[in-house]
């Protein structure tokens, strides 16, 4: 998936790439471990080396196209920090669960960078998914110790952008959430040495 | 003064739990105490603050105050009496110890001296006031520079004092309507109601007798257990069929298929006849005589499996995994009466109603419908009466109230765990009750108002219920894996279960009660009667 000029060779453009099909399996993994839909609306499909499940929901997936592809110009662009998927209860707009992806940018390769003209680095395609299947592998276990979501449940994706960012088409300002009594739980992370990923699941503690 | 130190000594005496703080030695041994306390206790703080560099200013803060405490305790030092001025004046000039120096006072030693025998003098020396005193004023200095961690945390703040929140204003749909979360399963799943209700009765909790089934297949979906009224057990383990006469415990092979499907389902003739039907991997439905060990007939009909199987009188009913009921009259040549496209999957299970009105069927497809047999429609309608689509799983308990008419149980599977009652005379769903496991079977008593259903997952009991409150009267744990079928013995007072831990258990749950033994056998004789009756028809 991403553009890989020669052997070993990752642009900015290919980082967020992967950065951002990382978080397409990752929310949909969610959608699916924390059981937010039915199950039958998801389908398997082959990646990094494990089985994952993506929705087959129009609306769901529109939505993750337009948010993804987007977001992928602002990890180029180095405009975003993290972004924060949150599960609300239907009924009440409680926020109940987030899970933050965030975003760091490295250096890379400086050496190779030089070379090139270009930042780019020069990390192991196979050692990222290496990385990815890991936090992969973490996000399917957590329903061992998150909280059962008893109601029915909505999702959102807000983008923790910097001050400069233009705000595009469709796009709105939020307010920020907070979820009462919270505890949070940090995954592995991962990095193409472009970018590093960290993925933080926070989640209402009851009692 | 005199009385007032005897009133003190008194009074110290009194306070047995307060600390020890009058009497005129005491005062020394605070302060001794005291002198030595602070300055080790800055010291590990120095030593600490000279380990780390990268410290925050909760740290610094610490450090001050220690200094001042250190402080302090040379100003009280300076207020000692004059023996201990001396004795500091004395160890100042030993801060450079020599290594040759043989006697280095330390605080056991000091105290060790015969004259001051109570005192606890520490060691000036050792605490290297001068070492401290420079650490504690270097890192003052230092204090004013932002540290790493400060430093951290005002950028932290301040970016999400600056960034901006963005959202995406179309937004993704809401599960649908009515969508339960089936990790409810996983997470509730080991809480089970402990209200177990008192009983008049004695059921014993542990089972009567336990036979082997080696290789019987851990499949929910077949039906391998039957007990005819003749007393003769019918179950099928892996391809074979065998007879257990309950009476004389004699075992007997009925028939062995070649290769390795299984058989899929066994159902005996009612009353006390010797037929056998057996549903088989290839979809036949094959009759045997049990009596001459003898095939009777092989009648096709299915294209997959037929896993369940019911008579009613001279047709047996079978449904299969292409989930097709098929009727066959076993009198007649052609014996393929009526085909009907019942379920979308795989039938769990098959049940005519005692009076051979109804015919219930449970699906894979989490329906169970019920099927009228209309005077003069002669097993050729298609159409059924209900179906009711209230089960969350496949339903494959089911059973048909013995004593009332037209009132029917069904369980449902993992997902769904729930026993529910209904009227067929009316469609109406009389109870509900949460099992909190998969049900895997289900049977009504001949003797008493109660229930037993077989469960799965997580305790593999027995549960008697109570009809019609759907009280728990007993669990009945022994299995190690899921309770695969239930039959009642002929006489109505034994259950045999078949568990997936290739075991069959028998429980003497329904035992009557030999005070009123005489009642219910009279009811029960009227019934055979009844059956009689029927079948002469």
């Amino acid at each position: 998936m991403s553009q890989q000029q020669t052997k070993n060779c990752i642009t900015l453009r290919g980082s967020a790439q992967i950065l951002c099909e990382y978080l397409k399996f990752a929310i949909n993994s969610v959608l699916f471990q924390r059981g937010l839909y039915p199950p039958e609306t998801f389908k398997a499909e082959q990646q990094y080396g494990i089985t994952l499940l993506l929705s087959e929901d129009p609306l769901i997936k529109d939505f993750l196209t337009n948010l993804l592809t987007q977001s992928e110009e602002w990890i180029v662009n180095k405009k975003v920090d993290k972004l924060s998927l949150i599960i609300l209860n239907v009924a009440t707009k409680e926020v109940l669960e987030c899970w933050d992806f965030n975003v760091q940018y490295e250096d890379g390769d400086v050496a190779l960078s030089k070379e090139k003209n270009e930042t780019v680095s020069s990390k192991d395609l196979k050692k990222i998914k290496q990385e990815i299947r890991d936090v992969m592998l973490q996000i399917a276990a957590t329903i061992s110790y998150l909280p059962f979501l008893d109601c029915r449940c909505s999702f959102d994706v807000l983008v923790h952008a910097r001050p400069d960012c233009d705000i595009p088409e469709k796009w709105a300002e939020a307010k920020p959430v907070e979820i009462t009594n919270a505890q949070n739980v940090q995954l592995k992370s991962f990095s193409t040495s472009l970018n590093k990923m960290e993925t933080v699941v926070s989640y209402k503690l009851t009692d | 003064m005199a009385q007032f130190n005897y009133l003190n000594e008194l009074n110290s005496l009194a306070t047995i739990d307060g600390p020890i703080t009058r009497g005129p030695l005491q005062r020394w041994v605070k302060k001794s105490g005291a002198e030595n306390m602070n300055p080790t206790l800055s010291t590990s703080k120095n030593i600490s603050n000279a380990n780390l560099s990268g410290i925050n200013q909760s740290m610094h803060k610490l450090s001050v105050s220690a200094n001042q405490s250190c402080n302090n305790s040379v100003l009280s030092a300076n207020k000692t009496p004059t023996r201990a001025d001396i004795r500091k004046n004395k160890k100042t000039p030993s801060k450079n110890k020599s290594p040759g120096r043989s006697t280095t006072p330390t605080p056991n030693k000091a105290s060790k001296t015969p004259n001051k025998a109570d005192r606890f003098i520490p060691s000036r020396s050792n605490t290297n006031y001068d070492l401290c005193h420079y650490m504690l004023t270097r890192e003052e200095e230092k204090s004013d520079e932002p540290t790493l961690a400060t430093e951290a945390l005002s950028k932290a703040l301040g970016e999400t004092d600056q960034g901006r929140l963005l959202q995406y204003t179309c937004k993704a749909p809401a599960a649908p309507e009515g969508y339960q979360n089936r990790l409810r399963v996983v997470y509730s799943q080991a809480k089970v109601p402990s209200t177990v209700k008192n009983t008049s009765r004695y059921i014993p909790h542990s089972p009567d007798r336990i036979l082997d089934a080696p290789d019987i297949v851990d499949d929910f979906y077949l039906n391998i257990l039957d007990w005819s009224a003749s007393n003769i057990l019918a179950v099928a383990l892996g391809n074979a069929v065998y007879l257990w006469n309950a009476g004389t415990g004699q075992i007997e092979e009925l028939m062995c298929l070649e290769g390795n499907d299984p058989v899929c389902s066994v159902q005996w003739v009612q009353g006390s006849g010797s037929h056998l039907a057996v549903g088989l991997s290839s979809g036949v439905v094959e009759l045997w005589d049990c009596e001459k060990i003898k095939r009777l007939r092989v009648m096709d009909g299915h294209s997959a499996r037929v896993g369940s199987l019911a008579w009613n009188l001279y047709v047996v009913s079978s449904g299969s995994r292409d989930g097709n009921i098929v009727h066959h009259d076993v009198r007649q040549r052609d014996h393929n009466v009526a085909t009907i496209n019942a379920h979308t999957q795989e039938i769990c299970n098959l049940k005519w109603s005692p009076d051979g009105k109804y015919l219930a069927s449970g699906g894979n497809d989490n329906e169970l419908n019920i099927w009228p047999l209309a005077q003069g429609h002669h097993y050729t309608q298609t159409q059924y009466l209900y179906s009711f689509r209230s089960h969350l799983a496949a339903v494959k308990g089911l059973a048909w109230c013995p004593w009332s008419n037209g009132i029917l149980a069904s369980g449902g599977g993992t997902a769904d765990r729930t026993i529910r009652i209904w009227n067929v005379n009316t469609g109406a769903n009389l109870s509900t009750v949460d099992t909190k496991s998969q049900v895997c079977s289900i049977l009504w008593s001949s003797h008493y108002k109660e229930l037993i259903s077989g469960h799965g997952y997580a305790n593999n009991q027995l549960v008697i219920w109570k009809y019609p409150s759907m009280a728990r009267v007993a669990d009945l744990t022994g299995h190690v894996a899921r309770v695969l079928h239930l039959c009642l013995s002929p006489d109505g007072t034994s259950v045999l279960s078949a568990g997936a831990d290739e075991t069959l258990r028998l429980w003497k749950v329904f035992m009557l009660d030999p005070a009123k033994k005489k009642d219910p056998v009279d009811t029960k004789a009227a019934k055979s009667l009844l059956n009689m009756n029927s079948l002469i028809r």
